[in-house]
């Protein structure tokens, strides 16, 4: 089984700030972290890997320091990582990142079986997965709680649901995203510390994926950022009381009010 | 204070630092509540290699020693000394064979403690040998290719949750301390079983068991080192393990220390937090004090011992009573601190004063150190 897991260096969510004149994400100073729900996609691929055997390849697309990641997933049972580094790539927004990987899983070639996190927790967006599968003409599950059954042929997946969860069984090669009720992982170990020390990092630009220019960064993006702010606090809250037919009532008189 | 630890120190530092942070402290409370083995945890400690640290390169570990153990311990105990216990007792288990045993022995059951597939406990104590190991009572027979094990072993730790188990049993009654060995037992021998488990004060996420050996027949080559040299390897796995005990009480007075200079910050009495208050401030310098002493003594003394010096007794006792009566104080200082909140298990430092209680009698009480010390002063100076 060849499985490769695409992951994300973000900035720690537990220390977000804007910066209030560009208001644009301040990154001097916030730790870089492995975006949370990759730590769970790379543990399921190599939960995968440990039962059916084959190999875990990782892939991100970030500016050099992005190796960080790279190195942390190979400490956790990942065997190869590859970077996706070039100045072009930059502006990329969620068409362009998902055209950018497309290619890059057309270079390496011939994956069973791609595994994203949910989304990335600066963009918070979720469309990079699923972008991914489309453009590679793959079928795929979002939004994944659990591996029930896998096999060369085929692999069988819950998805999670608001009201409970989609079983879903798909043909290999296909690709999922995942959440983190999927599984604990693991500890990077100090075997694979030492390992992720040594290991060469494969790098690739965007001619070695032979990738459209006008596809990539800023210029294949059509998403256009217009403004972002933080919004004001809004005090004006009202806390409805009683029984739950009175909560019920109160909130409709206060909704037909505001129509 | 900055040890300049090595590369591969640090690795394992900040390893067991993971597993502290992101599997320990989640569920610490819950395992004492619920007297829980932490299984899960030991697994999670073994996909991390820790088990390995302590093992030989050429049997699958990386071939650390008691310094080496000595950070991992500390780290882990700042999550929780009960699961810490759990994973040194597996290393307790096997020093006799790394010490004594024969290459077949090693070859056969050091690359699976290193591996963390199957976990190892040691078993000494019995209700009548405590601090004098002398009283044990357990006997081993020979009979053709086996020997024959009868007694029953008290308080051991990780009993019936390890496989291994390296049993002192007395080849020779007649001949007191010269006449025992150790022998290596395992799950599921025939005439082996579990007995009582014991409800603890502290430490309780930590199994406390009897083992109880009723004609147990096992293999010949289950005899670790020479019939007759227990004794001796039982007191040169003591003196390698002790500096891990003392890094117990290391650990657990520092996650006491965060705990009250946190809540010290945060705690505001008569208009001021009350880490403003002198008399407060002072415990907390005491408290920091002592434990830099210590941490400082166990460190020295792990790294003389692993240069196999010949005085390691005397280093390996001072350090594992200084460390464990500060770890008693400075948790018992720390539920001061925190007053009324600190008596409540909402809060974490009433289980740590409960687990640091053990620490000052388990692995040979704080009294037979100080009797180890001085007999050992009393030879220097003759």
């Amino acid at each position: 089984m060849k499985l490769l897991v695409c992951v994300k260096q973000v900035p720690d969510a537990k220390d977000v700030r804007l910066d209030p004149k560009t208001n644009t994400l301040a990154r001097e100073g916030v730790e870089a972290i492995m975006n949370p729900y990759d730590r769970h996609a790379l543990e399921e691929a190599v939960v995968i890997k440990e039962k059916l055997g084959g190999t875990v390849t990782v892939v991100t697309m970030g500016p050099p320091q992005a190796e960080a990641v790279l190195r942390e997933s190979i400490a956790c049972g990942a065997d190869e990582g590859v970077l996706v580094s070039d100045r072009a790539f930059a502006g990329a927004d969620t068409w362009a990142t998902s055209y950018t990987l497309a290619k890059t899983v057309e270079t390496l070639g011939g994956f069973d079986l791609i595994l994203c996190g949910k989304q990335a927790i600066d963009g918070d967006t979720a469309q990079v997965g699923p972008g991914l599968a489309c453009r590679l003409n793959l079928p795929y599950a979002a939004c994944v709680q659990k591996t029930r059954q896998v096999s060369a042929k085929a692999i069988e997946v819950e998805r999670m649901m608001d009201d409970g969860y989609d079983l879903l069984r798909l043909p290999l090669p296909a690709l999922l995203t995942v959440v983190k009720d999927i599984n604990e992982p693991r500890v990077a170990s100090l075997k694979g510390k030492m390992k992720a020390k040594k290991a060469e990092i494969q790098q690739l630009s965007a001619a070695d994926i032979g990738a459209d220019p006008q596809c990539i960064g800023l210029a294949g993006s059509p998403t256009q950022v217009v403004r972002i702010f933080s919004p004001e606090p809004r005090g004006d809250r009202q806390i409805f009381s009683g029984s739950v037919d009175e909560q019920v009532d109160q909130l409709v008189a206060c909704l037909k009010a505001h129509l | 204070m900055d040890y300049l630890f090595t590369e591969q120190q640090q690795m394992i530092i900040d390893t067991a630092r993971e597993i502290t942070n992101e599997k320990i402290i989640p569920v610490r409370a819950e395992l004492d509540e619920q007297n829980q083995f932490p299984r899960e945890i030991l697994h999670d400690i073994a996909k991390a290699d820790l088990f390995s640290i302590f093992v030989p390169e050429e049997y699958g570990g990386l071939g650390g020693g008691c310094f080496e153990i000595v950070l991992a311990l500390e780290e882990l105990a700042r999550g929780c000394v009960g699961v810490a216990t759990s994973f040194a007792a597996s290393a307790l288990g096997i020093f006799p064979v790394m010490i004594a045993g024969s290459d077949e022995q090693k070859q056969k059951y050091l690359p699976e403690i290193a591996s963390g597939s199957r976990w190892a406990a040691f078993g000494l104590t019995e209700a009548n040998a405590g601090s004098d190991a002398s009283g044990i009572r357990t006997t081993a027979v020979e009979d053709g290719d086996f020997w024959v094990l009868n007694g029953t072993k008290q308080w051991i730790t990780n009993g019936g949750e390890s496989q291994i188990y390296s049993i002192v049993a007395l080849t020779d009654p007649s001949k007191g301390a010269r006449g025992a060995s150790i022998f290596m037992v395992e799950d599921g021998d025939p005439g082996f079983s579990y007995g009582k488990k014991e409800d603890k004060m502290g430490i309780r996420s930590s199994s406390t068991r009897e083992l109880i050996m009723k004609d147990c027949r096992i293999p010949k080559d289950r005899l670790v080192g020479r019939r007759g040299t227990g004794f001796i390897t039982v007191m040169k796995t003591l003196d390698v393990s002790r500096p891990g005990i003392a890094s117990l009480g290391i650990g657990l007075a520092q996650a006491a220390l965060d705990e009250a200079v946190t809540y010290a910050k945060q705690r505001v009495q008569f208009g001021r937090p009350i880490i403003a208050f002198q008399a407060v401030q002072h415990m907390l310098a005491d408290m920091a004090i002592q434990l830099e002493a210590g941490r400082a003594l166990v460190y020295a003394a792990a790294k003389h011992i692993d240069n196999h010096p010949k005085d390691m007794s005397k280093a390996s006792s001072m350090c594992k009573v200084f460390a464990t009566d500060m770890a008693m104080k400075v948790t018992t200082d720390a539920v001061q601190v925190l007053g009324g909140y600190g008596y409540m298990k909402e809060y974490p430092v009433e289980k740590m004063m409960r687990d640091a209680k053990i620490l000052q009698i388990y692995e040979g009480t704080n009294q037979i150190q100080r009797n180890v010390v001085g007999q050992e002063l009393n030879k220097e100076y003759s």
